[in-house]
């Protein structure tokens, strides 16, 4: 994707050039961010699980006349730690992305 | 002999060995309760999960623990974690490979080192062949057994069936490596040891 142009100072300015951020770089480092604040939050909201993730949970019950306990699975998605961490690499990468190929304030000719 | 006394004799003798005889306990549960629980430990937590699909026979005679003998089956594809991913590579060829091993079995020929722990209750040895990815080998079970008298006519809520339930619980750990496993591969991530936990119910109905 080419980046839009960035101001430069004019070569008559006699004050050094305003910094500016290109706007998909503010857009994709507010997305980077809410990404990993979005993964965050389900992981949390979900039970703060520190193993893998599940797809179905085991559920425990017994059995009133042998009183065997038994396993019985529930389908619904717990995320783990796995999760958690994949989403804030994807998070971190997007944000970074945005500091790739910026280009420094040329300075003005002397 | 009188012939009165031959006919007494042999009625006997027929109602003594059938209260006497060991009774077949049906392990396919009609409640789907049975399962037999994995445990290996992993990196970030214990890999845990359950094979469901039991079934086999044991022969029991309370009078007589230590001839108990019988075949528990259990069908590979019935292996499951929490995680779908995960469970789709325990049934692959590279672990369990349930495609070409439909079933684990564990054989059992006699009870060793047989003790009373309760009212029907016993404490044992089972002493078999284990058999996982087609590989067989001896294994000796620690086994505890509950013999719940006139109880499954009661579980199955019709207690005019009578019958009795044989509850076999136990814990054993085996090595994946001694079945083909995995040999010596991953041993940093998945454990070498898995640990097996069973609790099992069998039914004989009045007959």
């Amino acid at each position: 994707m080419p980046s839009a142009p960035e101001s430069t100072p004019s070569a008559d300015s006699p004050l050094p050039p305003e910094k500016t951020i290109a706007a998909w770089r503010i857009l994709l480092r507010g997305a980077g961010a809410f990404l990993m604040l979005y993964i965050f939050c389900v992981w949390a909201a979900k039970g703060y699980h520190q193993g893998w993730s599940q797809n179905q949970v085991p559920v425990k019950q017994v059995d009133p006349i042998t009183e065997i306990e038994f396993v019985t699975y529930e389908k619904r998605f717990v995320p783990g730690l796995d999760y958690l961490v994949g989403g804030l690499i994807a998070g971190t990468v997007i944000f970074s992305a945005t500091f790739l190929g910026r280009r420094g304030p040329k300075t003005g000719r002397t | 002999m009188n012939p009165m006394l031959r006919t007494i004799a042999f009625a006997g003798f027929t109602i003594v060995s059938a209260v006497a005889a060991p009774k077949a306990y049906d392990f396919k549960d009609p409640k789907g309760v049975n399962a037999i629980q994995f445990t290996l430990d992993s990196v970030l937590e214990p890999i845990v999960g359950t094979a469901s699909a039991v079934e086999g026979k044991v022969t029991f005679d309370p009078a007589d623990v230590a001839a108990s003998q019988g075949r528990i089956e259990v069908a590979s594809a019935s292996l499951k974690v929490p995680n779908d991913k995960m469970t789709e590579h325990l049934l692959g060829a590279d672990w369990i490979d349930a495609g070409k091993h439909e079933d684990i079995s564990f054989e059992f020929t006699k009870l060793e080192s047989v003790k009373s722990i309760g009212d029907g209750k016993w404490s044992a040895l089972a002493a078999g062949k284990f058999t996982l990815k087609g590989v067989s080998k001896e294994v000796l079970v620690p086994v505890t057994l509950s013999h719940l008298e006139g109880a499954y006519g009661k579980r199955v809520n019709k207690p005019e069936l009578g019958g009795d339930l044989l509850v076999v619980r136990g814990v054993f750990t085996l090595l994946r490596s001694d079945f083909g496993i995995q040999p010596g591969k991953n041993e940093d991530k998945v454990a070498p040891a898995i640990q097996l936990t069973f609790a099992l119910v069998g039914g004989a109905p009045k007959a």
